[in-house]
């Protein structure tokens, strides 16, 4: 099978090379320390008496992590490999650099992988006598059924969860109440995906998955996790439709309540693509009589090249709104 | 027969090389329950051991295996993360508290080598067998390696147990999330587990 057609120099340089573009086109907002360079640390944010928001993961889902560190959101995020999580040192690294005395949170997608690595820090740190806990985000909703909710992915509902358990920590809140916050976040926050066609490693540029042409899998994870159904490529009407179907059952929101909605791409998917689904769910969450509070539409959480969608919607109290509506300046996400 | 610590790094550059050879089609076979990563992370991991191991010791006489199986275990670690930098970091940590401080051991002592490897990787990851991961490989390995069982045994084992992974719904780790879709493909770490205990049996 022909390789996949990528501007890299060479695979295994991928993610360094990267990081290295990111600092030198971001270097006002983001930091590396000497000696832990898979560790991006905010310029601002970080500071004596407040708790340290510490996220990661895998590379390949730009701007997911690293473009959410800044002052109001992360205070810093460990770089993995392509699809693989970062190591603890990393993790490390990035918590003796934030550190203000008040513990860290750690908060990442719920995968196998990431929760020995975050582990392995935790346990670290303990030795130097930083207390990091940990909220796994889980907001795939069709990676597991509702009442297995703790065992479902993490993926693109990511952007809000971290958005409220960093606002929460900008704010100078305790490690018991931003923890609070997070899982609350994590708790309201839905997402579902589409997947169109695959993406590749900059390893291999083999496609990860094999998708017939005229077909779409319904569910599928960012990293190419094989989802819950794969069927004919349907109208973005019918799709939008299939997924708020599912999110809107598990909400079970009264009518007046407000949201947060995500339209992401997975990668390759225009904006006009995301703007005809947003179209739809606007639609169905005005027949569902709620109020669209916060619309986010673009890529904010890919899986490289892979093609496809997913929405995320976060039912919203007070609380919760506030968070979002709290300033953060990061190197690819701001709120003013 | 004595096991030492030019063949410890004999053996992790084995590793490396049959992690290099197999990597595609270790992606391959996680790219069908997978994320299509696990040969690369193989393939990094064991060289950083191989690498870790010979940045200690120019001169390998007076290096313990432990402190060579250390070396690895970080090396690996800090390579890859993932899934199988934890798993595999602990199981050379736990080869290296078996053999203790000593420059060689006898090569038969090996056997124990598979077994502290194998609970290692139970220890960190809390795999059970059945639940089509790669301790359905190490575990029957381990068993048989405890119980004397001859090398060319031990290796069977590890093979009918990757073999049976075909036939298993994935429990634990991101397979899980498949249900019966996992079923009719082998679990691809417990086709790695087999190539390294494979590795291993060739020395006693």
């Amino acid at each position: 099978m022909d390789q996949t057609q990528k501007l890299i120099n060479a695979g295994e340089d991928a993610v360094d090379e990267m990081l290295s573009g990111i600092m030198a086109a971001h270097g006002s907002h983001l930091w590396r320390p000497e000696n832990a360079p898979r560790a991006v640390i905010a310029r601002d944010g970080p500071r004596k008496g407040k708790v340290g928001l510490i996220i990661g993961g895998g590379s390949g889902h730009e701007p997911t992590f690293l473009g959410f560190v800044g002052k109001g959101l992360a205070d810093a995020a460990a770089i993995g490999n392509v699809f693989a999580s970062p190591p603890p040192q990393p993790v490390v690294d990035a918590a003796m650099a934030v550190d203000g005395g008040e513990g860290v949170l750690f908060m990442y997608g719920n995968y196998a992988g990431d929760v020995m690595n975050f582990d392995m820090a935790a346990e670290m740190l303990e030795l130097e006598d930083i207390e990091a806990r940990t909220v796994l985000t889980t907001d795939d909703i069709a990676s597991a059924p509702r009442e297995a909710r703790a065992t479902r992915r993490g993926v693109a509902g990511n952007v809000f969860i971290f958005k409220a358990a960093g606002a929460a920590a900008d704010k100078g809140l305790s490690l018991d109440e931003v923890e609070r916050v997070a899982r609350h976040a994590n708790d309201r926050t839905y997402t579902m995906g589409v997947a169109l066609s695959a993406c590749s490693l900059p390893h291999t540029r083999r496609p990860n998955f094999q998708l017939a042409a005229g077909e779409m899998e319904i569910g599928m994870g960012i990293h190419g996790e094989p989802g819950v159904r794969r069927g004919p490529l349907q109208s973005a009407d019918a799709v939008a439709d299939e997924i708020m179907d599912a999110i809107l059952a598990e909400m079970a929101a009264g009518a007046g309540d407000e949201v947060a909605v995500l339209v992401n791409s997975l990668g390759s998917t225009p904006l006009m693509e995301l703007y005809i689904l947003y179209a739809r769910v606007a639609e169905r969450l005005g027949e569902a009589g709620l109020n669209i509070h916060t619309s986010l539409v673009g890529p904010y959480c890919t899986s490289m090249e892979m093609a496809g969608a997913s929405i995320t919607v976060m039912h919203l109290d007070s609380e919760l709104k506030q968070m979002l509506d709290h300033p953060c300046d990061c190197a690819m996400f701001q709120v003013r | 027969m004595d096991f030492t610590a030019k063949d410890l790094q004999a053996l992790l550059d084995e590793l490396a090389r049959v992690m290099a050879a197999e990597r595609d089609t270790l992606c391959a076979l996680d790219g069908e329950i997978g994320d299509a990563d696990h040969g690369i992370a193989m393939e990094q991991g064991m060289a950083a051991a191989a690498s870790a191991a010979r940045d200690l010791a120019a001169d390998l006489e007076d290096c313990s295996l432990q402190d060579l199986f250390n070396a690895a275990a970080k090396g690996f670690l800090n390579a890859v993360g993932a899934s199988s930098g934890p798993l595999y970091a602990t199981a050379f940590m736990r080869a290296g508290k078996q053999v203790g401080p000593a420059t060689s051991i006898a090569a038969d002592d090996l056997r124990f080598v598979i077994v502290a490897m194998a609970d290692g990787i139970t220890h960190r990851g809390k795999a059970e067998t059945g639940q089509k991961t790669m301790i359905d490989a190490w575990r029957p390995a381990a068993d048989i390696a405890a119980a004397g069982g001859t090398s060319a045994d031990v290796l069977a084992a590890a093979e009918a147990g990757a073999a049976s992974t075909r036939d298993m719904v994935a429990t634990l780790g991101r397979a899980a999330r498949l249900g019966d879709r996992s079923l009719g493909h082998p679990d691809p770490g417990a086709v790695s587990a087999t190539l390294i205990v494979k590795a291993i049996c060739m020395r006693f």
